[in-house]
């Protein structure tokens, strides 16, 4: 597996973002608003927030693999293990006084001003939210956004963009300045640009061989999540996809001689990602496309109907959304890519983003007739995962889909 | 004649094989396997073979699968259990079915479909409740050893329950029905039941079900007791514990099939003006 070159260009985005998070903090260059990752991301930055997103700063250390040190700190604050453990290894590292953002120079998270959620994904982001905002003595706000919604309709839509255009005036309030009109576009312009670059990076991997995997797709959707409403995220995007084209045009696929190619539902275990990355490439298995990674590909952001077309792309997210709509996604994108099968991550701690409890795995075979694997994990807390459990279900189903394509090329040969 | 085996090296006994070009067994092993996989997958091929009247020359390729699948340097190749259990059972028993398997550390359920090609299959979470561990537990909170639980069971005539969720706390559930006056050869039964209740929820079992694994060969109790709890027709494969390791052999053969084809294919080529 080659690396892609553009992650020189994604290290130095993400640098320079932490960096400027970390002069808000520590040197008051601008007010500090925390969001979470599918929250009011474009008002924050026309208000001139530096904007930190816990989410993010929890998937750090996942991926260092340090969250399980945090974890029982929360655990023993009465914040169980069943819930978030994006939520219990971020409190937990508060209260242990780390973050791993220390390289520039934070001790913990960057002092907020203000912490704005919003429920379109979870309820556990506000309570989140309000743990901090109990300890620091800052205002919390937030969306209250309806979920599970089968068609989003003009209800939904009016109820969203109302609570949105009511927190404009707390908002200034904490900002010390006036909401402006065109920086508001600006941002939502960018914002666009983003969502619009970032999923053409992804529809990439419907060339075979894919020029990128949901491994790498993880990685390098940090400047969509962070930099939403930034103008830095659609110049990174440039790069990578300008990269992603030449790939396909000389058809160099991320994982050497790609054979299978698979979707992947839910969250990440992010400190397993190197490895289920290379475990994947050693069976010559592309893990082409996610739920996950497409979330951040919002849909409609129009900077001539900011509030709108906010509420619209918030409300009509994957995760936001019933079974049924869920479903019909995740059928396009079994088309769209062309896979062979589907792995659902049944996340231990997040029942949001793991659609095995409802039966979903089971209908999508039976309407797409194509294989389902569960596999168990969990994103943060890596005592949910059993390494030796996962070889055995991914390499069992790698086989069951290899024999079933033999099976197919030898009846088509006779 | 040509000999081909398999080891199937699981996390609590390594089972072997051998089997001749037709797939009939020449002679099993089962070991413990303790802390070095290695060394428990070479004496369980030793066992074979002198159980089989073979040599290591006289076998054409051994094939691994289990846990330690990967630890067995002397493995010409690997599949999953998954593979090998589905394999193993399809050459004796026609699907489609449903394959069964309770290991002492796991269980999982395999669907196969008419041609013995798998569908499906499903691993339980990394637990003990469900799996051989679980009687091992009750075995030794009720102080008889584990092969005596099935005869224990046998003697039941009061419909015991045991609700708990987890193997720990089905263990001091027991010791509260022991000092209520309950008899050993009920709870024995309430835990046989406990144990299929965990199974049953796993899959929709039904069509024709195959248990397989050690506790099956170790405990019918438990396929009785999976009899009635699903609506299907339960058929146990001859040799249930080693059918991973007789799923291995027929990979070895299989590959070796292959091979063969191939090799003559290539030779056909060059022969081609
Ligand atoms: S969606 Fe899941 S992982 Fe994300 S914050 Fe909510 S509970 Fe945590």
């Amino acid at each position: 597996m080659s690396e892609l070159t553009s992650t020189t260009a994604l290290r130095a985005t993400m640098d320079a973002y932490y960096r400027s998070l970390a002069d808000a903090a520590l040197r008051k260059t601008a007010p500090v608003a925390w969001c979470t990752s599918v929250g009011p991301a474009e008002l924050l930055r026309a208000l001139g927030f530096a904007v930190h997103f816990p989410e993010n700063h929890a998937a750090i250390m996942g991926a260092a693999r340090t969250a399980n040190r945090y974890l029982p700190l929360a655990h023993a604050q009465g914040y169980s293990q069943d819930i978030c453990s994006y939520l219990t290894s971020d409190i937990g590292a508060y209260l242990a006084g780390e973050s791993p953002l220390e390289a520039y120079g934070l001790e913990r998270a960057p002092a907020p001003d203000v912490l704005v959620f919003n429920t379109n994904q979870c309820r556990d982001v506000r309570d989140w939210f309000e743990w901090y905002g109990r300890e620091l003595g800052v205002p919390v706000l937030g969306l209250h956004s309806p979920r599970a919604i089968d068609d989003v309709t003009e209800s939904d839509i009016d109820a969203v963009t109302m609570q949105l255009e009511a927190l404009v005036a707390p908002l200034e309030q904490v900002a010390g300045t006036r909401l402006d009109d065109a920086r508001l576009r600006a941002a939502m312009r960018a914002s666009r640009d983003t969502a619009g670059l970032w999923g053409a990076c992804l529809e990439t991997a419907s060339a075979r061989p894919a020029p990128l995997t949901f491994f790498d797709g993880s990685v390098h959707m940090g400047p969509a999540v962070v930099l939403r409403g930034s103008d830095d995220a659609p110049a990174y995007y440039r790069t990578l996809l300008a990269e992603l084209e030449q790939r396909v045009e000389n058809r160099v696929g991320a994982v050497p001689a790609e054979t299978l190619r698979l979707y992947w539902d839910g969250m990440p275990v992010w400190g397993r990602l190197r490895a289920l990355s290379t475990m994947f490439a050693e069976f010559r298995t592309a893990v082409v496309a996610s739920t996950y990674c497409n979330s951040w590909a919002f849909s409609g952001l129009d900077p001539a109907e900011p509030w709108r077309s906010v509420a619209r792309a918030l409300l009509e997210l994957f995760i936001a959304r019933s079974e049924a709509p869920k479903e019909r996604y995740i059928a396009r994108m079994v088309e769209f890519y062309d896979v062979d099968g589907v792995i659902f991550h049944d996340c231990r701690t997040c029942s949001n983003n793991s659609n095995t409890r409802y039966g979903m795995p089971g209908r999508i075979t039976e309407r797409l007739g194509i294989p389902t694997l569960v596999l168990d994990g969990d994103v943060n807390d890596l005592r949910c995962f059993s390494d030796e459990q996962a070889r055995t279900n991914i390499e069992g189903f790698v086989e069951q889909l290899t024999d079933a394509r033999a099976a197919t090329s030898a009846r088509g040969s006779r | 004649m040509n000999y081909y085996a398999g080891v199937d090296s699981g996390s609590w006994t390594t089972k072997a094989a051998v089997i001749d070009g037709e797939g009939h067994v020449l002679g099993t092993a089962v070991t413990r396997s303790g802390a070095d996989l290695t060394a428990a997958a070479e004496r369980a091929y030793e066992m074979v073979l002198a159980n089989s009247g073979r040599t290591r020359a006289d076998i054409e390729a051994v094939w691994s699968t289990g846990f330690g699948r990967n630890t067995i340097p002397f493995a010409d190749g690997s599949r999953t259990e998954l593979d090998c259990h589905g394999r193993g059972v399809a050459h004796y028993i026609k699907g489609p079915l449903v394959v069964v398997d309770i290991g002492g550390q796991d269980a999982k359920v395999i669907r196969l479909d008419a041609a013995g090609h798998r569908l499906s299959h499903r691993m339980n979470r990394k637990c003990a409740a469900g799996t051989g561990s679980f009687l091992d537990e009750i075995a030794l909170r009720l102080g008889i050893d584990i092969g005596d639980l099935n005869a224990l069971g046998r003697g039941a005539t009061e419909n015991l329950e045991l609700s708990s969720f987890c193997t720990v706390f089905a263990g001091t559930e027991l010791l509260t029905l022991i000092r209520s006056g309950k008899r050993p050869a009920d709870l024995a039964m309430a835990a046989y039941r406990s144990l299929v209740k965990r199974i049953v929820a796993m899959d929709v079992l039904e069509g024709r079900i195959a248990p397989t694994g050690g506790v099956v060969a170790y405990h019918p109790i438990m396929v009785e007791l999976i009899g009635a709890a699903c609506r299907g027709e339960v058929v146990v494969p001859p040799h249930p514990q080693e059918i991973g390791a007789f799923g291995a052999a027929l990979a070895a053969l299989a590959a070796c099939e292959t091979q063969d084809i191939a090799d003559t294919s290539d030779t056909a080529e060059l022969v081609q003006p």
